[in-house]
Formats: structure tokens, sequence, C-alpha cells
């Protein structure tokens, strides 16, 4: 069993309303660039956004778990509804059961929302491994983007600031993640709902001096 | 054709240290806060300790998503215990509770190091020690987890518990008192954060004190 059209990185933080969260909109077949407008976060409910690397049909599946999820917490018509916390647990639980069965949904998730002030942002892999953090990131997020937010990450960003940091890490992705795209979304939610950014690019410099002329300093054949 | 090959595991090791110390009226229990995969952290600030029932706490190691379920099974029964027999479970019966657990899924194990901790019905100290398929033991002290190689030969040292051979049984529990126990477990941590490299020193730590009982809390170094 193994993927076959997959997304890669999503990195989310926590600021100052709630979290934002970032992912390119990739769609790679192996090694080729299959589908170039994926959009791999999605708003679930009133207080979540999800974000998923991994295979993009396992993604689908679970949009349509969580649809019935949110379906059947509308039904109740009760005024109370399924928060971050909540659906991140669902998540896990149904990872782990799949896991558990030998046939695994093959997703990194990333849950982030806000309910009653109160800001949340997980994260479940394939094989059911979820925690919380102030920050998190998926596949190569979590080898590249993750030291630069241990480092810069703080209480109370401001939004301006929260984009900045996470584009920083985006574009150190770009840089070096072979299956990474030059177009990517910004979502943010906070309490007052979710926002998805239109498509962008990072701008990209090329031109590093040391990146010139690469084998000047160890002539020879590699 | 060949034929597709599994490449992924059900299992991972998230890592991490576990170690609990019993004493005449006390018991400290304690877990590092590091959670890793591979050479990789995943978060700084991760619990591995769960809290049972009233007098018993229970910290493990090894693979994350196993030992939440373990804790949900065991926090679900021990509901329905509650329901049938209107009272909490004690330590000592938790303790069968857990190991019936791991045994009950003995062909696809639960990946968990366990070690189990509280006060009996006596409120003198209990600690309990488990493998990851439901062999357990009461013991005096005991550390599981990446770290226990390294803590678990200091304790013996430290403690100097009676050889459990002995005939009539000597009692394991430690004559030290809840603080210098307590400065035990610090060191440990600090000892073992050293050399391995999935074990921090920081720990979240609870003791439970026959009078009254610390609720857990994330203490430092």
């Amino acid at each position: 069993m193994y993927p076959y059209v997959t997304g890669t990185s999503v990195v989310a933080l926590k600021y100052k309303d709630g979290i934002l969260m970032a992912a390119d909109m990739g769609g790679s077949y192996g090694s080729t660039l299959r589908y170039k407008s994926v959009e791999r976060m999605k708003p679930i409910g009133k207080h979540s956004l999800l974000g998923a690397s991994g295979e993009i049909s396992d993604f689908q599946e679970i949009l349509r778990y969580l649809d019935e999820l949110i379906l059947y917490d509308n039904m109740w018509d009760d005024g109370n509804s399924l928060g971050p916390k909540e659906v991140h647990n669902y998540l896990t639980r149904v990872m782990y059961n799949r896991r558990n069965k030998f046939n695994p949904l093959w997703n990194s998730l990333v849950l982030g929302g806000v309910k009653n002030g109160q800001k949340y942002l997980g994260t479940v892999s394939m094989i059911g491994v979820n925690f919380e953090d102030n920050h998190v990131a998926t596949g190569f997020g979590n080898h590249l983007a993750r030291p630069i937010l241990r480092q810069e990450w703080h209480e109370n960003l401001s939004f301006e600031n929260g984009v900045r940091l996470l584009e920083k890490c985006m574009r150190v992705l770009l840089y070096r993640d072979r299956s990474a795209v030059n177009k990517l979304q910004i979502a943010k939610i906070t309490e007052d709902g979710v926002t998805i950014s239109q498509p962008y690019s990072l701008k990209t410099y090329w031109e590093f001096s040391a990146f010139e002329n690469p084998a000047q300093g160890a002539i020879g054949s590699w | 054709m060949t034929k597709q090959q599994a490449n992924w595991s059900p299992y991972d090791n998230n890592g991490g240290s576990c170690v609990a110390i019993a004493g005449a009226d006390y018991c400290v229990i304690a877990a590092d806060t590091r959670m890793s995969t591979g050479y990789n952290i995943l978060t700084r600030d991760y619990s591995k300790i769960c809290k049972l029932a009233d007098k018993c706490v229970m910290a493990s190691s090894g693979f994350q998503a196993d030992v939440r379920a373990l804790q949900k099974q065991l926090a679900a029964r021990h509901l329905i215990y509650q329901h049938q027999h209107n009272k909490q479970m004690s330590c000592p019966a938790m303790a069968q509770l857990l190991s019936n657990t791991l045994y009950y899924k003995r062909f696809f194990p639960y990946y968990s190091f366990n070690v189990l901790g509280g006060l009996d019905n006596e409120g003198k100290g209990c600690v309990f020690t488990y493998d990851a398929v439901g062999s357990y033991e009461k013991v005096g002290y005991s550390s599981q987890g990446s770290g226990s190689t390294l803590i678990m030969p200091f304790l013996d040292n430290q403690l100097k518990s009676p050889s459990p051979l002995l005939l009539p049984a000597q009692d394991a529990v430690t004559p030290l008192v809840e603080a210098e126990a307590i400065d035990l477990v610090k060191t440990v941590f600090a000892s073992a954060s050293e050399r391995d490299i999935y074990t921090v020193r920081r720990q979240t730590r609870t003791c439970y004190h026959k009078c009254s009982w610390y609720p857990p809390g994330i203490h430092g170094t």
C-alpha cells in the first residue's frame, strides 16, 4: 500500500487572534507535478480548519467523514457546535482505527481553531500519533520549518508577523523540498471564522553569491 | 509482477522515560516531557502521565497513539466500575485491569511501557511495573522507557531494595522521606537526559501522600 497523488508540507502557528496555516497547492504523482490547484486546507464546521498532507484522495475521504460528523452535530439543533479539540479527537480516533486494521489513511493532518476564545492547534499522523502545540508542521515542514518556528515564534504574534513567519518557512520549503510548488494559500481562523486567501506566489532569490560557481572551493568531479 | 510490499509500520517509538518510587505513606511518579520520532522532536511539552483513578496514576512511554488508546480504555472501564460499585478503583485493582487490558492485545500489542503508581487501601505507596503485553509485578520502585537502562541501575544503587527472593518477604518500599525521593527523581532525570537522546531533564511529576495529594504539575529541573 502506498500513496499516489500527494500533497507536501502544511505549516501552522498560533497567533494573537487565532491560528494561521499555510500549504501549497501542489498534487504530485510520484515525481510528476500533476495537479497545481489542489486546496489542501478546508474549513470544518464553525470553529475549525483542517490542513492535510499526503494522499489527496484520502484527504477527500476524511472531508466526507467530517461532513457527516458536522451534519449530525447540526441536526441536534441545540446551539452547541463541535470545537477544534473535539474534531481533532475524532480525527485521531479515525486515523488510529484505520491503522489498527492495517489500512491507513495516508495523511498527516493539522487541525486548528478557536472556540470561546480558546485557541487550539493539533496534529495527527497516519498511524494516530497526535499532539497539540503552539506551532506544528507535517512532512518536510518538521525538518525545515519547525526549527525556524522554535527560534522565532512567540506568544501574541500580530497577524502581519505571523504571516511573515509562515512565509519565511514556506520559502525555505520552496527552496529545499522538491515536491513544493510556488503557489500557496494562507488560511486564518479566528473567533469570527475562517478566511482562506487567494493563491499567490512567494518572491524567491536565486543570485546568492555563495551558489554562484559552487565548485570554486573544491574543484573535482563532485 | 512482484507482490506489493507494505512499507509502513503500524508502530513508532515516541520515546521518553518514566519513573515511580513508593514510600511508606507516599508515592512519586514522574515522566519526561519530550515526544520524538526518529531523530526529530515532535513537541517539548507533552505529558506522559495519566490519572486513572483517585489514588492511581499511570506513566507510559512508547508509541503515543497506543498509549493514548490504552489510557482511554482504562478510563472507560474505570467509569463502568464506578457505576457498578459506587467507588473508585484501588491501585492494586487498576494494576490487574491494566495487565489484563495489555494481554488482551497479546497478538497486536499496545506498544506501551507502563509504570503504575499510587496508594493502596492502607495508604501505603505502591508501584507496579509492566512490559508491553501485561506481565507485571509489584515493586518498591521502577523505571520504563528509553532511559530505563540508565535509570534502573542508579535506582537499584540508591534505594538498596531487599532481594525479592528473600523469605519471609521484605517490604520493598523505600524508607526515604518524600522530599528525598523527589530529589532522587530530579537527579535521575538530570542523569538520564545526559546520555539518552530521547529523554529530557524536564518532567511532569505527581506525588501521592496519605493525607493529601498534589495534582500532577509540570516541575522543571
